[in-house]
């Protein structure tokens, strides 16, 4: 049997490891346009910030590929999916045979129609090749201010890594508050008022209307607001949008991600698509939509692979979350954290001074989001919470309590999270 | 496939917290007890935590999930599966503290090092060794170290 995997980063790793564990026969083929072996995309901003050695971007040790007995072709690119014909087409004139294909190209970092932005100096960061490209520009030229345009997750991890470098920042967010996806009001305040003490200029509301240059090089902006910046260094990092094009000109069912169901089988046969280009089941929302988040991304890989491989491992869905250190503070943003409405009953516990937040939402005596901004002690507790879809009114008085744990909860449920899934909720 | 797991008896458990005191002791540099507490308290922490509350207190370290959630939320690597011992083990050299594992750990059995560093604290079940440290020095088997079912 030949499996062929399109993309090279986390969905693929969890497809890989999960379909070798029921099948170690199968030849697996992984294309990637990447020059890299398998490197954490995340991690591209502690690169960065020079917390890290490159090396130490691998996510798998490199003898993965061989322990797997992975073909990689690198710096390929797939030009096209024959779905009738079990093929696929590369750049370089390739043409494979599948019997299964797993589509995992992840997403295109979204870029805003602005002129003349293809100089030296703008950048976007979703790939090695750009923090490479950042980091040798960043030692080349002296940068005075950089501005980031776009205040969530990849914003805020691009201007943790220029803090890092000590260049002073301004960052560029269209909506009314950064991480506005993440954070209610009251998080984004608290994240913003951070960044503030770090010398980083948040405007809000705002965006880049226009792009100066000099000597051909990036040398400033112009914002909405008409105001005017010099700069020498743009990132974007607005995010990214998913990298649809390949499915869609196969005639894959498309909307904003290939459409798969729960085995992440795409509308061809023996075709699926796992991850970031993925539009899979959320159980917090309880529709099929895109998340762009790591941990996502690897589960529905193993789904896929493990179903490649004949398995059933289906789940009962993702939840939207994700963890970003804002000048040093963790904050937390998991399932609908940030919701509002008459529907939701709110816990919440704020204290500006010790820059500690938590805000809690139920509806219908279930947690369904959480908050959590400065203590992070035992988050996952929540998150299982949301995962377990459990009645907590008989405890919700604990959930804020400083001591909460496992103790906080009903005993059923602490049991059954202590022995394992032997004993039922 | 059969594995050794940690495996907790909360009716015995009177929470003395000596599994804290010892896996402390276990994880330091000196392994002594008197230096662990007096000389490297800062730098050091223990990967079992005693939850109390009224009568009820049982020890907490890392269940061994199967289908573990901080191995598929680990953006760095580090979390990894251990061959020999199938436990989930995180490489303190590759993590970078990014609270993903924190943020899933359905029993909040992880936790942030910041003595000195900035690395996500598990249980590593002492690296294998014949049995963890809270389990020997449990005075009343309220942690028993046993062969159990795992999917492999
Ligand atoms: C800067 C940054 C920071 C992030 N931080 C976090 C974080 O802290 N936590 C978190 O949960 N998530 C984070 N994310 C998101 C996370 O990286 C993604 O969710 C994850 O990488 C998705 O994995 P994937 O396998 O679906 O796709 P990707 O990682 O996007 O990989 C897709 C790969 O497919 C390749 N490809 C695409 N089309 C083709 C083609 N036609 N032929 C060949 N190859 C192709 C691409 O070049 C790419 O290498 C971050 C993302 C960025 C950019």
């Amino acid at each position: 049997m030949q499996i062929i995997i399109i993309g090279n980063s986390a969905t693929a790793v969890g497809a890989i490891e999960s379909f070798r564990e029921y099948d170690q026969s199968a030849e697996i083929t992984v294309v990637s346009e990447e020059p890299h072996l398998i490197y954490s995309r995340p991690l591209l901003s502690h690169f960065l910030g020079k917390e890290i050695e490159r090396s130490r971007l691998a996510y798998r040790p490199s003898d993965f590929y061989v322990k797997h007995s992975i073909r990689p072709i690198l710096e390929d690119a797939v030009t096209a999916v024959e779905p009738e014909a079990h093929t696929i087409r590369t750049a370089s004139g390739l043409s494979l045979h599948y019997d299964k294909l797993l589509i995992c190209t992840g997403g295109t970092p979204i870029v805003p129609p602005l002129q003349g932005i293809d100089i030296p100096g703008i950048y976007t960061f979703t790939k090695l090749q750009d923090a490479l490209s950042i980091e040798r520009y960043i030692d080349d030229y002296p940068i005075s201010r950089a501005v980031v345009v776009g205040g969530g997750m990849i914003g805020i991890k691009a201007a943790n890594a220029l803090m890092k470098r000590g260049i002073p920042l301004t960052m560029v967010e269209l909506a009314p508050r950064i991480l506005s996806a993440a954070m209610d009001e009251a998080g984004s305040a608290m994240l913003t008022q951070i960044l503030a003490e770090h010398s980083v200029q948040v405007l809000t509301n705002n965006t880049v209307t226009s792009i100066h240059q000099s000597e051909g090089r990036f040398s400033g902006v112009t914002l909405r607001d008409g105001r005017e910046l010099g700069a020498e260094l743009l990132v974007f990092g607005i995010g990214v949008r998913p990298r649809v094009e390949l499915a869609k000109a196969a005639g894959l069912v498309v909307n904003k991600g290939i459409v798969v169901d729960k085995f992440m089988r795409a509308s061809a046969p023996d075709i699926y698509a796992a991850g970031d280009v993925a539009e899979a089941y959320d159980l917090v929302v309880d529709m099929n939509r895109t998340v762009a988040i790591w941990p996502n991304a690897y589960r529905q890989g193993a789904i896929a692979g493990a179903h490649m491989a004949g398995v059933d491992r289906a789940d009962i869905g993702g939840i939207a979350m994700n963890a970003v250190e804002v000048c040093g503070v963790p904050a937390m943003s998991i399932g609908n954290g940030n919701v509002t409405g008459s529907e939701y009953e709110v816990l919440s516990e704020i204290d500006e001074r010790s820059q500690n937040y938590k805000r809690l939402v139920l509806q219908n005596d279930r947690l369904v989001g959480a908050l959590l901004i400065g203590n992070i002690s035992r988050a996952g507790i929540y998150t299982g919470l949301i995962r377990h879809k459990l009645d907590v009114s008989s405890v919700r008085k604990n959930l804020l309590s400083e001591h909460f744990g496992l103790l906080s909860l009903p005993d059923q449920y602490r049991k059954h999270v202590v022995s394992g899934s032997s004993i039922e909720i | 496939m059969k594995k050794k797991r940690i495996v907790i008896h909360e009716e015995y458990c009177i929470g003395c917290r000596l599994c804290e005191v010892h896996c402390l002791v276990q994880h330091s540099k000196s392994r002594d007890i008197v230096k662990a507490f007096k000389e490297e308290r800062s730098s050091t922490m223990a990967r079992v935590m005693v939850e109390e509350s009224g009568p009820v207190s049982f020890a907490l370290q890392c269940r061994q999930c199967s289908e573990s959630n901080c191995l598929e939320a680990c953006i760095s690597g580090a979390m990894h599966r251990d061959p020999e011992t199938g436990a989930v083990v995180c490489d303190e050299s590759k993590c970078v503290g990014c609270w993903m594992c924190i943020m899933v750990c359905p029993a909040g059995a992880i936790r942030q090092n910041l003595t000195g560093t900035h690395i996500a604290s598990k249980c590593d079940l002492c690296y294998g060794s014949a049995m963890p440290a809270c389990v020997l020095n449990c005075p009343n088997e309220a942690l028993t170290y046993e062969e159990v079912e795992v999917r492999d």
